[in-house]
């Protein structure tokens, strides 16, 4: 008789070892819900403490304040102030800002590269450009940070005579340059995943390379792209350290991109550190975190179910 | 039995030694965090038997601390406030304070700005969001460029409350973290303006500063502000409860001996004139 090639040797060790598996699995899970729960614990004060709405209630932070009396209400925000002030209007603006800027770069570049690696370039030049895109997801975000800081600022402010050297543009050309790997991944994924049978159909009914691919893939993709779009956005806001670094960090009320910007998340790195413990000001910084938190959860939500609605609809499946 | 004894014996030497070896506790402002942890390396190397933990968390909670008895040493970049003098005086605490080190902040501008001088008024002015262009300071016709430190740093504090008299800076003040980025970033401006330690300007140039219009100005540096006359300077102190003795008596008249205050210089304080810091020894 032959020996079999897998014993069945002892149950409990393999039990045991899948469940260490599943426990690890379950790791990731357990610190997003721990970390929810303890980002929101010290942001609810904001609508049970009285001596915190005193402050900064949530009507306080979304709309214009008299600070002062006979001095027009305003947006402000200065924590650190005799009259502390928590308006997140302007760190609102700054943060839709730099975004806006990033998709404006990153699109364009990030849909283009994906369609020409995935359609027009050769096996040799794909197997370049791919991986020097995603080379730049890799490269650290204080890099690219300290790139605009010092050498992408000064071209910008000399090239275009722009008054504030760190501004809304500047940082969001090196955001940018962070979000374009994720669009251009989620985007090539999708549109070389559109199945061969598709081009093949396209080709035998006499269309050329660029119809096959603007006519048939790009449509059949686009859930793909958007997709790819919409989990770019979620990192554009989040990003930290560029706009830390690169976007001045001055919270104005203004329409202007060549004005400097304060950031959500630049704001949280650099305040939290020095914050007193438990008081409004550190409660209003959890508080700006449990937004970005719940916005970037909605957004990578999003993002996961339009990329499954296309994995079915390119296996011909309908929901 | 006997082994019992021996190791009776050998607890109550490791007892004795640790009384002997005493824990000084010294808490208080992040200014002068950095230099508190080195003056306790470099005086527990000459005194092996003592002990001594360094922590930051700002002036108010050294002196909170040093008022409930958490601390032996509270630093403090301010002088107590009459609220907690008062409080001290409920507990029956009667603070002792010590100027240790100075320490100032120096205005930078643009090595090609025209303009030398500016008076507290027109700082003040600047930083506020009230003069917005150069020409309003004798400069050329051109927008100010406003650069200043993260609002959760001493040196923003500091000039907030000695320049700024506690009103909130413009909007358009851009804020860096630390003050070799605030150089960085005045000198690649021909129209900015900063603030930062003293004896960090490369590549940028000191204002001389002056209180008001009849004063004169003077230029930030290790004598000016030693000495007093460079007037965006202040005190940095060290306080007790009580009259400082025994170990806590040796640990700060060290720090004001010229070793002490050569160590400060060290580390980018402003040492205190030699009589001043004799004057300030503990007697």
């Amino acid at each position: 008789m032959r020996e079999l090639k897998f014993k069945p040797k002892s149950k409990l060790r393999e039990f045991l070892g899948e469940k260490f598996i599943a426990v690890n699995a379950m790791v990731a899970l357990i610190a997003i819900l721990l970390i929810f729960v303890f980002i929101f614990k010290e942001a609810l004060p904001v609508f049970t403490d009285p001596e915190v709405q005193e402050e900064a209630s949530v009507g306080k932070m979304l709309f214009k304040q008299e600070y002062y009396e006979g001095r027009d209400p305003k947006f402000s925000w200065q924590p650190n102030s005799e009259v502390p002030k928590f308006s997140l209007y302007p760190l609102f603006l700054g943060t839709i800002k730099a975004a806006l800027i990033a998709m404006l770069v990153a699109i364009p570049l990030g849909v283009g590269s994906a369609i020409y690696s995935s359609e027009f370039a050769g096996r040799r030049t794909r197997e370049i450009i791919k991986p020097a895109i995603e080379m730049l997801a890799a490269i650290p975000s204080v890099v690219l940070g300290f790139f605009a800081l010092m050498i992408l600022a000064t071209f910008l402010q000399d090239t275009f005579g722009l008054l504030f050297r760190l501004n809304a543009i500047n940082a969001g050309i090196a955001l940018g340059l962070a979000v374009v790997p994720i669009i251009f991944t989620v985007a090539e994924d999708a549109m070389t995943s559109v199945p061969r049978e598709l081009r093949d159909a396209a080709i035998a009914l006499g269309a050329n390379p660029w119809q096959v691919s603007i006519t048939m893939v790009l449509p059949a993709a686009m859930p793909g792209i958007a997709a790819g779009i919409v989990l770019g956005f979620g990192r554009a806001v989040g990003e930290t350290m560029i706009v830390l670094m690169a976007s001045g960090n001055a919270a104005i009320v203004s329409g202007s991109f060549v004005e400097s910007i304060r950031t959500f998340s630049a704001t949280i790195a650099a305040e939290l550190a020095e914050v007193v413990f438990g008081d409004t000001h550190y409660t209003v910084l959890f508080f700006i975190g449990s937004l970005l938190f719940i916005f970037t959860f909605i957004i990578n939500l999003a993002g996961d179910m339009i990329l499954d609605r296309l994995k079915h609809r390119l296996q011909g499946k309908t929901r | 039995m006997k082994k019992i004894l021996i190791l009776c014996a050998a607890l109550a030497v490791l007892g004795a030694v640790a009384i002997a070896g005493s824990t000084i506790t010294i808490k208080g402002s992040d200014t002068l965090v950095r230099l508190g942890q080195r003056w306790a390396e470099v005086y527990m190397q000459h005194n092996k038997d003592v002990v001594i933990q360094v922590s930051g968390g700002g002036s108010g909670t050294g002196i909170a601390a040093l008022l409930n008895g958490a601390t032996d040493v509270c630093e403090a970049s301010r002088d107590m406030k009459e609220k907690e003098y008062k409080l001290a005086a409920e507990k029956g605490i009667e603070p002792y304070r010590v100027s240790v080190a100075l320490d100032g902040i120096a205005v930078y501008l643009h090595e090609t700005n025209p303009v030398k001088e500016l008076t507290f008024a027109q700082l003040k002015g600047i930083y506020t969001g009230a003069i917005t262009n150069w020409t309003e300071l004798g400069g050329p016709d051109a927008r100010i460029i406003v650069y200043g430190r993260e609002n959760n740093s001493g040196t923003y504090a500091f000039f907030k409350e000695h320049v700024l008299d506690e009103e909130d800076y413009t909007e358009y003040t851009q804020t860096l973290p630390g003050t070799a980025a605030v150089v960085n970033a005045v000198s690649k401006d021909p129209n900015g303006i900063g603030y930062g330690g003293i004896a960090w300007a490369t590549g940028v140039k000191d204002a001389a500063i002056k209180k008001t219009d009849d004063d004169e100005a003077v230029l930030p540096t290790m004598e000016s502000v030693s000495n007093g006359t460079y007037p965006i300077s202040r005190d940095l102190y060290w306080f007790f409860s009580g009259n400082p003795e025994g170990e806590l008596k040796k640990l700060v008249n060290w720090a004001l001996s010229e070793e002490g205050q050569k160590v400060a210089q060290e580390m980018d304080y402003v040492p205190l004139s030699k009589e001043k810091a004799a004057e300030n020894m503990v007697d």
